[in-house]
């Protein structure tokens, strides 16, 4: 690892002393918070920026299996795809592929709904588990239990479990004098199937990441309220809720995140045919990188859409925020 | 944010990886010592890997200078795997090459043709329909290690006690169900929810996915739908299983092992799983008959199976010890001694010996072979596959009609597949 050290020839150029020498000045006086630095920066360099940017530049080609470069032992075979520019944005935004909309839709579908839930039912634990109840710590652990779970192996379990013919909710059913639904066959009961599993598996991070929100408010305002003789919904509604808006907000913005582009539920529940209209867009971009003749220009055009929509969310969301806490 | 950027990176850094210099360079093999090829298998590591192991054994002892690293690599992902290291330039010299993948990886030049090389010495004593299935634009890719078919299994007790025979046409099949059902209570038949297993239905009415002399995609003309038909009226009058849609496949096995339903229509490579089931305690329960014709009045059945494949990446040495290693695994030989060991079916007509026809599963499986029909030879055959299924299902869930989903398949396969955007579709 060698440090960085600064070229007087170059750092003393005349025209643009203003930089520079901020530059020099930063650097003598800080040299060695940047000679830490230098390492995130370059693992971050090859890990992030050298794919993304790499991505960027597929997506605006016709790349494919067929026609990139390859090394095959001594033989070199060179790349032949070409420059496209938009073309397989049009494609994608205009909806000639005819699959990015309707899986677009499901989609945020999927997010919002996987998102209020999680908020919602983690809340609701959240406020049950703040109290003094006997067996809390192990209340507690059984319910942080399906965070530890693997995600994968958790689909598969519950794989089992919805088998219309040999699952055990199917099995219940029938006992209640039901008949067998069929939970991964019909496009509807899917779609409940999977958001099922996510919330499943996402409640405990929501609920453990608002108990720490919730144990932060004084109790000295729950006094205060009381004091002002303000009902439980009143307490909840104007302390709790207000108080817990650092950390709703990040929790919130980060599970949009995270849904958005959770793979694995939907992959490995349904499989690839049977998912004709619950895809969502980070499984199809899966798909198409690793089919039987691999898209990479079309699964790169995925991925930046996917990163874009992301990014802009997140902006908004962030500003929306600020907005609020301004206004208050 | 982070893990959204990590996600982008993900898709990404696929690009990179496929574009990347692999640093595939291995040692070179000097003149003097042995020559190491690595030979992924794709078989069952339980049951398949340790007669292979055993052959290899036997090809290092007759060969001193080869040595030969055996990796069992599992069958779902050994495609993907080989592409990624076969472009970065260090893929295994041989790897067992499903039957479907042959063409893709050989449009994509990683696979070296084997024509006039000592791979190939015996090519006379093979099936026509499996040489020809491993070529491309006529040269040879891949030598046929094992194939299979898919063929009607059944169970013997419950058509003796519903007085039947094996249906051989789609009618018998049903009136022989309907018969199984008011005499034994069990259902006829299980039909896996998979457009692989659709074919029979297809071939039978004389209808073929894609026609590659005309470049024309034929699944969606008349005898496509005729043969999808049958399999919406068999499920709508209750003569097949209303399937899961999902685990289509391990449900059926379930269901047939449990003596739950009397026939199914599955592949050699069934029968094993199928013998350990209760219903199967006595082996000579399973019966296997050819597929039923369709009202085209001939049965027909996918190849299946699969080849040996040499990389185009290895050196001059390694790829001469490589052909030498596929001549040595599809010898009659070999190819007999698996076949007993493991119940796969050889590709060879002399390897059909005594003692491998003697069971009787293999000897109906033998037959079975006689009308089975090649895959079209086009890049992207298991892509084709799922865009089928995904349509298929919603056919079978009654969520669109017969002519719709056909249409919207050849349709997708137009769109999506490479090798098929010069197609004229009807």
């Amino acid at each position: 690892m060698k440090t960085a050290t600064a070229d007087p020839a170059t750092a003393a150029r005349p025209a643009r002393t203003g930089l520079l020498t901020r530059m020099k000045r930063s650097y003598d006086r800080h040299w060695y918070a940047w000679a830490m630095v230098l390492p995130v920066v370059l693992v971050i360099g090859v890990l992030i920026a050298y794919p993304l940017g790499r991505g960027v530049y597929l997506s605006f080609t016709d790349a494919n299996e067929l026609n990139v470069a390859k090394q095959l032992g001594a033989t070199e075979i060179p790349a032949t795809y070409q420059f496209v520019g938009l073309d397989n944005y049009w494609r994608v935004l205009s909806g000639a592929d005819g699959e990015f909309y309707p899986k677009l839709w499901w989609t945020v579908v999927w997010t919002v709904s996987c998102v209020v839930l999680h908020y919602t039912i983690g809340l609701a634990l959240a406020m049950l588990l703040n109290r003094r109840l006997k067996g809390r710590s192990v209340y507690r652990v059984l319910l942080i239990l399906p965070w530890a779970v693997p995600p994968f192996v958790a689909t598969y379990v519950w794989r089992m479990m919805y088998n219309s013919e040999s699952g055990i909710f199917n099995a219940v059913l029938g006992k209640l004098g039901f008949g067998p639904v069929d939970w991964l066959g019909d496009s509807l009961m899917q779609k409940v199937a999977v958001i099922g599993v996510n919330v499943w598996l996402g409640v405990p991070f929501m609920m453990v990441a608002i108990l720490g929100g919730l144990q932060a408010i004084s109790s000295e305002q729950y006094e205060a309220a009381e004091m002002d003789g303000a009902s439980p919904w009143q307490r909840f509604r104007h302390v709790t809720l207000p108080g817990l808006r650092p950390v709703s907000a990040t929790v919130i913005m980060l599970g949009t995140i995270w849904t958005f582009n959770m793979f694995p539920i939907i992959y490995l529940m349904l499989g690839e045919a049977n998912a004709l209209n619950s895809e969502i867009l980070v499984t199809y971009a899966y798909r198409l990188a690793f089919g039987s003749v691999r898209d990479y220009a079309g699964a790169a055009t995925y991925g930046i859409i996917i990163l874009s929509m992301l990014l802009v969310f997140a902006v908004f969301y962030r500003r929306l925020l600020n907005r609020q806490e301004a206004a208050r | 944010m982070r893990r959204g950027i990590a996600a982008t990176a993900l898709v990404a850094s696929l690009a990179l990886a496929a574009t990347a210099c692999g640093g595939g360079s291995e040692d070179k093999a000097s003149t003097g010592g042995p020559v190491t090829i690595t030979w992924w298998d794709t078989s069952d590591a339980t049951n398949e890997a340790p007669t292979y192991k055993k052959l290899i054994a036997k090809f290092e002892a007759a060969n001193k200078d080869v040595k030969v690293k055996y990796q069992n690599v599992p069958f779902a992902e050994a495609e993907q795997k080989y592409k990624t290291a076969a472009q970065a330039g260090n893929a295994p010299e041989v790897l067992r090459a499903d039957v479907g993948w042959t063409a893709g990886l050989a449009e994509n030049q990683y696979l070296a043709p084997l024509d006039g090389t000592p791979a190939v010495k015996e090519l006379d004593a093979f099936n026509k329909g499996l040489v020809e299935g491993a070529k491309v634009n006529g040269k040879l890719y891949g030598v046929p290690q094992v194939t299979d078919a898919l063929a009607l299994l059944y169970n013997k007790e419950l058509f003796t006690k519903a007085g039947v025979q094996p249906p051989k046409t789609w009618a018998e099949l049903t009136t022989a169900a309907k018969a199984i059902k008011t005499k034994t209570g069990v259902d006829g038949i299980y039909l896996n929810p998979d457009s692989y297993f659709a074919l029979p239905f297809l071939y039978g009415e004389g209808g073929t996915m894609v026609d590659t002399d005309t470049k024309k995609i034929t699944v969606n003309d008349a005898a496509g739908q005729k043969g999808v038909q049958t399999v919406v009226d068999m499920i709508k009058s209750g003569v097949a299983v209303k399937p899961d849609f999902t685990d289509g496949y391990n449900n059926m096995q379930a269901a047939f092992k449990d003596g739950k339903v009397a026939m199914v229509i599955n592949g050699p490579w069934s029968t094993a799983d199928d013998l350990t089931g209760k219903a199967f305690k006595n082996k000579d329960n399973l019966g296997v008959a050819p597929v039923p014709s369709g009202s085209a009045g001939k049965a027909g059945t996918p190849t299946g199976g699969h080849n040996l494949v040499v990389y185009n990446g290895a050196d001059a040495a390694r790829k001469e010890a490589a052909q030498k290693f596929v001549a040595f695994m599809t010898s009659a030989a070999s190819q007999e001694s698996a076949a007993i060991e493991t119940g796969v079916l050889p590709t060879r007509d002399d390897a059909y010996t005594v003692k491998v026809v003697a069971d009787p599963i293999r000897a109906a499986f033998k037959n079975v072979l006689a009308d089975s029909t090649a895959r079209p030879a086009v890049a992207g055959v298991s892509d084709m596959f799922t865009e089928w299924t995904k349509q298929y299902i919603e056919t079978l869930k009654g969520n669109t009609t017969v002519e719709k989903g056909l249409d919207a398949t050849a349709e997708k396969w137009k769109t999506n597949i490479n090798s098929l955007k010069e197609y004229s579709v009807d």
